[in-house]
């Protein structure tokens, strides 16, 4: 039987009571790994009791995969404990760094596309899935400067790290259309470029624009940009998980199965569609 | 230039507004990355701390907390743990103030109590059949304990409720707090420096017998065993002990 396109939604604070109460109608939900990495508690037990109905991804934002000094053992070893108990459906993280020397910046920093970062990601990568037991899959951020000189593009260097690696891609296509507005590519050869049996799931979401150069606030609606770039690299792709992420401004979780349900037909019809 | 070099100059940029090894045109995208560094941290604070805002007001929590950034770097991995030196920055921002830290400190404690190590709990109505000389009381692992120099649980409690609080005063004596976690959520009381010092030494392995023992050697026969039944009975109904072991059984 062929693998099925599944559509799923990030989980936060406001909708948990809906998520427990009703069976709302989604494949999967992605929660945040960190937000649950805690001792115990009601984080947990609202954990424990979301994933008894349905599957979850788990996806980090301080596993700092581009840091110079290695990994925070520490760090791994709660989100194996995490991994242990609720056998999520992925493990992500981004193609970022956020720790050196003991600070951290609590932010997705850049890093330069060059051949000791990509030497420093793999190694990285290669020791969190040791850690894990299992492979991740790596997001390709948002990014708001160059660390340059760049030796190759972004997109070049994610294949790279997959091939080094073994790991997975979580493409984020809102990420892709605000980082090509920040530097100045080409959306669509950011998307003709990637590596495109490696990617395993989707994130779409929105950006604001600020005073010279787009954010990633995932404060609002996915916009007509965005669902243009998911319809045109979805063909291209296997049956991947696509996944609504709003982190600010929460809507009613009606608002949001409405937008998973665009992606849903976008999928179905593999034709271009336009919010 | 090497990628360590590179992420000690991003860090340098965050902390101090150093942008030495950028070049002029990564001006916009730097000022993004410290804008979204400042505000991560000033938001993990103001919601960790909203009593202690309430209390000392808007524009002297922002000031303390931009004192708070610049004075220490955050170093964990999660932002929940970044207001744990908070209170210190208060204590000394405020030194003739005490109830501020004080208020700070239980808001922090009780965050920590809330996302704590789970345990089970040992109800009233199974106490019977211990040899109550060698039982041994474990302690739920979320309980910690404050001394308070001030009203600052009184402060706190009003702050929450949304009433208005009295003027700040200093106790005669210092008090005890305890905070801890029952039935996921986070509770606290305040308790005789006396119940908090024998919670203390049993939390440490004191037996409830040799406990029995001090107590009558302070107090009397009578009232000594009198206070340390009292203090069980406590204990047990407010949630605290987790397991007594006697050598015998564990609960």
């Amino acid at each position: 039987m062929m693998p099925r396109p599944t559509f799923g939604l990030g989980l936060r604070k406001p909708h948990y009571a809906e998520f427990l109460s009703h069976k709302v109608p989604v494949d999967f939900v992605e929660v945040i790994s960190e937000n649950f990495m805690v001792d115990g508690g009601q984080p947990r037990r609202i954990l424990r009791e979301v994933r008894e109905r349905y599957p979850v991804a788990l996806h980090g934002v301080s596993m700092s995969l581009g840091s110079a000094d290695g990994l925070d053992p520490a760090y791994l070893a709660r989100l194996r404990a995490l991994v242990d108990e609720v056998d999520p459906l992925f493990v992500s993280d981004h193609l970022s760094w956020s720790r050196i020397d003991g600070f951290s910046a609590h932010d997705l920093l850049p890093i330069p596309y060059t051949q000791e970062a990509l030497s420093v990601v793999c190694a990285n990568i290669d020791r969190a899935q040791a850690a894990l037991g299992r492979t991740m899959l790596i997001e390709n951020p948002s990014s708001y400067l160059a660390l340059g000189p760049a030796e190759m593009t972004e997109w070049a260097f994610l294949e790279s790290v997959c091939d080094r690696t073994g790991c997975g891609v979580l493409l984020d296509v809102n990420n892709v259309f605000v980082s090509a507005a920040n530097h100045g590519f080409d959306a669509l050869d950011y998307l003709d470029g990637l590596p495109h049996a490696r990617v395993r799931q989707v994130h779409l979401a929105g950006h604001s624009q600020g005073e010279q150069l787009l954010i990633d606030t995932h404060d609002r609606p996915v916009p007509p940009s965005v669902w243009d770039l998911y319809a045109h690299v979805l063909p291209k792709l296997g049956a991947v998980a696509t996944m609504i992420e709003r982190d600010d401004d929460i809507p009613p979780l009606a608002e949001l199965l409405g937008e998973l349900a665009t992606a849903r037909r976008i999928a179905a019809t593999g034709i271009r569609h336009a919010a | 230039m090497m990628l360590v070099v590179q992420q000690r100059a991003m860090r340098d940029w965050l902390r101090s507004g150093c942008a030495a090894g950028f070049d002029a045109g990564a001006a916009p995208g730097l000022a993004v990355y410290r804008n979204n560094h400042r505000a991560a941290l000033v938001a993990c604070l103001e919601a960790g701390f909203p009593r202690t805002r309430a209390w000392i007001g808007d524009d002297a929590f922002l000031d303390t907390v931009i004192d708070h950034v610049g004075r220490v770097p955050p170093s964990s991995w999660t932002l929940d743990a970044y207001g744990e030196d908070f209170p210190v920055t208060l204590a000394l921002r405020y030194p003739d103030d005490l109830e501020v830290a004080e208020i700070a400190a239980i808001e922090l404690a009780l965050d920590r109590a809330f996302i704590g190590p789970d345990a089970s709990v040992v109800g009233i109505d199974r106490l019977a059949g211990y040899d109550w000389d060698r039982a041994v009381l474990h302690i739920t692992p979320t309980l910690e304990l404050l001394e308070g120099a001030t009203n600052a649980f009184e402060l706190w409690e009003l702050l929450s409720a949304g009433a208005m609080p009295p003027a700040a005063a200093r106790l005669d004596t210092p008090r005890a707090l305890f905070v801890w976690r029952q039935a996921g959520i986070s509770r606290i009381r305040i308790a005789d420096p006396i119940e908090a010092q024998a919670l203390c030494r049993v939390r440490a392995g004191l037996p409830f017998g040799d406990l029995c023992t001090h107590t009558a050697e302070a107090f009397g026969p009578d009232e000594g065993i009198s206070r340390a039944g009292v203090w069980l009975g406590r204990w047990i109904t407010d949630g605290l002990v987790c397991a007594i072991d006697d050598d015998r059984s564990i609960l």
